[in-house]
């Protein structure tokens, strides 16, 4: 009997896919065995920070795969939406502030209202002064001056008297006092709020304006979050948001809870600390499985097979009839919603909303090099990226430290090189991080976890 | 008469004599970013890292000139420490385009690949420079400070507005006008410019016309290499130098290339001046302004300011969503280099 | 003499071949024009005689001389030039620079061959200062074909000039191309235009599926029926 070669060629690729599977298992466990030995080496209550972390990046490495690996759109801003999410941790879930709200409540509302209805018009002018020349340009430039000035006038007054309300301890309108969980949905919806505006203005336009138009909303985003104190306290930072897990003191008050402790050998701090980080971790598997399954299956279905063919072949997708931008405008959306939920799920973990932290291009960078170093279009691929490229970036410090210490030891300790090389070894994180993107992006293009080469029907 | 000559004394203080200055600056940076984008077809996030390497080698020397004794009289040794961090900052290009840009030339790749690639540069040498001279400020001005005093021209003038020109805003000014003109001059008139401006224009036809790809490339990154280094200088000058400031600066820089249209260094002039002028224009209280030429009193307690000072990163974003709304081609639209 | 010969071509891009051991030459002073079909094969012949793809066998005589495996660069220098269908000037650039760009490759001085060329086209004198992208498609044309004549190559290879331009332009075009070919130059051309290419022509081939159909003295081909049935429409 002869082998029909299309069979034979199928046989080869079922046998490509096995592989590849023990490869992905091989991989995982691996990281796993990374975590479980700094549980013994370190401590577990380490361990599980460093999980937790894992768990948001690869949430986050996620959202930008299904921008970059599924449509190539490249987004520079991951920072600003991760911060919109931290700021929907604030709105949801803490009180309100009802003094503030007396104090300027209805002011910043219709303040904000004219605002919108200012851009609405301009707009509106906009498009209908198609043929007034010039005139288009002047009208539209002094009813947003106007409106704008108008409702800075309104805003202003309000925004000092919420700021005066108890500046030490609120100084904001806070928020709704929801549940944080809630937040979590919320962030993503900020975050897609965001991201249409920033489509709808450079997509469709060169890459690179893409690019450089998501660095400003970032930049833009988190100046707003810094400076606007009535909002989120700026700088003074929000701290203590709820939780959606007991807290330790809780737990170490519990009699039960202290029986569990002595049982297992642990001391009580360790021990409720640990119950803690469990719990969070438990919750964060628990989303970032659900957004796994829902990014896989829509990889799979007939929406997910017209994103890959429009991706790599633009111009022939556009011949279908197909519309790249506004696909690209869904897919842009989409993505920045799940970098939305992992930045409220970020505040969630830290408890606090502190926007000097969010460093534009620096974390944005490293979700990037988890991504491509995962496997640009690969779901499981960005997963692993993600746990790998946190688990390194914290784990880089102790190490590079350590390494810094060794090379200098023929150095007596007070020698001003070895005081400096010391001082700058933090610095040589992000020169890591830049070199493993570029030895990827050269050498192994297609990441760790490769994009499974689907056929096309 | 007078309070109208002291509220546009006001105006060039602290508006036209910073934006003359910051706009220099910003024009030399864009004019680096537009060069790399018509000749290697790329948005390159490195540039702003680029100026910082220049510059920091710029510091160095000049802090080994100074403790050497070495100094130019009323001028900043920096000057003299100038042609140091460009054979530097050339290197540093010529050495990424070997190693890390040829690669993905050869390949084909397309922008997007380039774009990542470039932003991996841009953090190993952040790093680099961060590594070697740290995180922190660094003052590295000296000489005179300024070429005219607002005391001096208050007492000279008899108006109770000053108007100061520091040294550096001076030299940045007369620089930038010299080296603009050089690298016009170079892309016009000499053979070398000339067969820059054909491959930008039409790579295929610049080929069959004999023009060698690696040369062209080469010194488009030597260009871009001397102005990054001459504006990451005179901006370190001006203000102070910072490496976290430098990143900063490539959202201005971009937007001033994409204003003025990218690929075109004439646009990317003019966009540096359009956004330094928005940038101080739309951040300053006129408050006291309007106050010499309204009179005092009538406007209440208000700054008169249209964005607060935090923002003015802010404005070139602003400006950069409205090109890309009303006319994503820029300015100049349709010409390369 | 022949000053360019491909013999016996056979060769693709990749897979399939395009061309099928078809044969053609151009003399000096003459105006040589390949017709044919569309998938014919007219511009991969003449891309290959340029050096622009590979040949599986076959070769390319250049006034005698074995040129085959030297890449387009080279065969400039040896005196061959070429002018593309389309993007075959530098939009931002003047005439006169578009002219200089051309000449490149020789690097000594370029004044006495620009004025022979603004001889030729009295009307790229006058536009010498404006950038060739602002100028109509049939100037543009002149300036690609000036461009091409800076090299003063031996021999002139035209893809398709006449694409897109009006009837009128079009005549204006080939009385040029006419002029160029009285200066000595060997001009070989591809055409859609066949039969207003073929009144101009001093020799033509007709390609069929990159196989040599017919060839003759232009005008003979134009007279002939089979060729005007199934080529010329009639």
């Amino acid at each position: 009997m002869t082998k029909h070669p299309k069979t034979h060629a199928l046989v080869h690729q079922e046998k490509a896919r096995t592989t590849q599977s023990q490869r992905n298992v091989l991989l995982f466990s691996g990281m796993a065995s990374l975590l479980i030995l700094v549980g013994f080496v370190q401590s577990w209550n380490v361990a599980f920070s460093i999980l937790n972390m894992c768990l948001i990046s690869a949430i986050m490495a996620l959202g930008v795969n299904i921008q970059w690996g599924y449509a190539g759109l490249f987004n520079v801003g991951i920072m600003g939406f991760a911060a919109l999410g931290g700021l929907a941790g604030v709105v949801v879930s803490m009180p309100p502030v009802d003094a503030a709200w007396e104090a300027g409540g209805l002011g910043v509302v219709t303040g904000l209202v004219a605002g919108i209805i200012t851009l609405v018009v301009g707009m509106v002018v906009w498009r209908f002064g198609e043929r007034w020349g010039r005139w288009r340009y002047a009208a539209t430039g002094c009813i947003l001056t106007i409106g704008y000035v108008f409702a800075r006038t309104l805003i202003e007054p309000s925004i000092e008297a919420i700021e005066a309300v108890d500046p030490a301890r609120t100084g904001y309108l806070g928020g709704f006092g929801l549940p944080i969980i809630v937040s979590w949905i919320v962030g993503g919806v900020f975050a897609a709020a965001a991201a249409w505006v920033v489509g709808k203005i450079s997509l469709g336009l060169r890459a690179d304006y893409l690019a450089i138009a998501t660095l400003g909303i970032s930049e833009i985003i988190i100046y707003v979050l810094k400076f606007e104190d009535w909002l989120s306290r700026g700088v003074k930072n929000v701290t203590g948001l709820p939780r959606p897990v007991p807290y330790e003191v809780d737990l170490q008050a519990n009699s039960w809870f202290v029986a569990l402790a002595d049982d297992l050998n642990l001391s009580l701090v360790d021990a409720s600390s640990l119950v803690v980080k469990v719990s969070y971790a438990a919750l964060f598997t628990l989303v970032l499985l659900t957004i796994l399954w829902l990014s896989e299956t829509a990889l799979r279905s007939p929406w997910g097979r017209m994103m890959r063919a429009i991706r790599d072949n633009e111009t022939a997708a556009n011949a279908m009839g197909k519309n790249v931008t506004k696909q690209h405008l869904v897919v842009f959306v989409l993505g920045s919603a799940v970098i939305g939920i992992a930045g409220a799920m970020l505040v969630t973990l830290d408890g606090q909303f502190t926007p000097t932290s969010y460093q534009p291009l620096r974390f944005t960078f490293l979700i990037w090099v988890m991504v491509i170093a995962g496997g640009s279009g690969n779901n499981w691929g960005a997963v692993l990226g993600g746990f790998l490229i946190w688990f390194f970036w914290v784990e880089a410090e102790p190490i590079g430290l350590w390494l810094m210490d060794v090379l200098t030891s023929g150095l007596p300790p007070s020698h001003w090189l070895r005081i400096h090389l010391i001082e700058s070894a933090a610095h040589t994180r992000l020169m890591t991080m830049g070199t493993i993107l570029l030895l990827v992006l050269r050498f192994s293009p297609r990441g760790l976890i490769p994009e499974a080469r689907r056929s096309a029907f | 008469m007078e309070s109208a000559m002291n509220a546009l004394i006001l105006i060039g203080n602290y508006i036209v004599v910073p934006g003359l200055a910051y706009g220099s600056q910003l024009a030399l940076g864009a004019l680096g970013v537009t060069m790399i984008y018509a000749v290697l077809r790329f948005s390159n996030f490195g540039h702003g890292e680029i100026m910082s390497f220049g510059t920091m080698l710029v510091i160095l020397t000049t802090f080994a000139m100074q403790s050497a004794g070495l100094a130019i009289g009323p001028l900043p040794t920096a000057l003299l420490a100038l042609p140091v961090g460009i054979f530097g900052a050339i290197g540093l290009c010529l050495l990424l385009d070997r190693y890390v840009y040829k690669f993905y030339r050869q390949q084909r790749a397309s922008p997007v690949i380039y774009l990542i690639v470039s932003i991996g540069t841009m953090f190993i040498v952040g790093g680099l420079v961060r590594f070697i001279i740290g995180p922190r400020d660094r003052n590295f001005g000296d000489g005179e400070r300024f070429i005219l005093k607002a005391g001096e021209f208050k007492a000279n003038t008899g108006f109770s507005e000053g108007l100061a020109i520091k040294t550096a805003q001076g030299i940045t000014v007369l620089t930038t006008f010299f080296v603009v003109g050089l690298v016009f001059w170079f892309l016009n008139y000499t053979r070398t410019g000339k067969s820059m401006r054909a491959f930008a224009d039409n790579e295929d036809l610049a080929l069959l016309s004999g023009v060698n790809p690696d040369r062209v490339v080469k010194i488009t990154w030597i260009i871009t290499a001397v102005l990054a280094t001459i504006a990451g200088t005179l901006y370190g000058l001006d203000k102070s130098y910072k490496p976290l400031v430098y990143l900063h600066l490539l959202l201005p820089i971009f937007a001033a290339a994409i204003v003025g249209g990218v690929g075109n260094p004439l646009g990317a002039i003019a966009g540096g001046y359009v956004i330094a002028f928005s940038e101080l224009a739309i951040t300053f209280a006129y408050k006291k302004v309007f106050a010499y030429v309204f009179g005092d009193g009538i406007l209440g307690d208000g700054l008169l300011q249209l964005l607060s000072t935090d923002y003015k990163f802010a404005v070139s974003f602003m400006i950069l969503v409205i090109v890309l709304l009303v006319k994503p081609t820029g300015i100049f639209s349709g010409k390369t280099l | 003499m022949s000053a360019l010969v491909g013999t016996a071509m056979t060769g693709g891009y990749g897979g399939a071949d395009i061309l099928r051991g078809c044969t053609i030459s151009a003399n000096s002073g003459e105006i040589t024009v390949i017709v044919g079909p569309n998938g014919a094969g007219k511009s991969t012949a003449m891309k290959a005689m340029f050096g622009m793809l590979n040949l599986r066998t076959g070769t390319v005589l250049l006034d005698g001389k074995d040129i085959n495996g030297l890449p387009p660069q080279n065969r400039v220098q040896c005196g061959m030039s070429f002018v593309p269908q389309t993007q075959n000037v530098f939009t931002s650039m003047t005439v006169e620079e578009n002219l200089e760009m051309g000449g490149f490759i020789r690097g000594d001085d370029l004044t006495d061959t620009i004025e022979e060329i603004f001889n030729l086209f009295p009307v790229l004198r006058e536009k010498r200062a404006q950038p060739a992208g602002e100028l109509s498609g049939g100037q543009r044309q002149q300036v690609a074909v000036g461009r091409a004549l800076m090299t003063q190559p031996k021999v002139l290879m035209l893809d398709e000039p006449t694409a897109g331009v009006s009837p009128i332009v079009m005549d204006e075009l080939f009385d040029r191309i006419i002029d160029v070919a009285r200066t000595g130059v060997a001009i070989l051309m591809v055409e859609q235009n066949a039969k207003q290419a073929l009144q101009i022509a001093d020799r033509g081939y007709v390609l069929v599926q990159g196989e040599n159909r017919y060839t003759d003295r232009g005008a003979a081909l134009l007279s002939n029926p089979d060729v005007r049935r199934a080529f010329l429409g009639g």
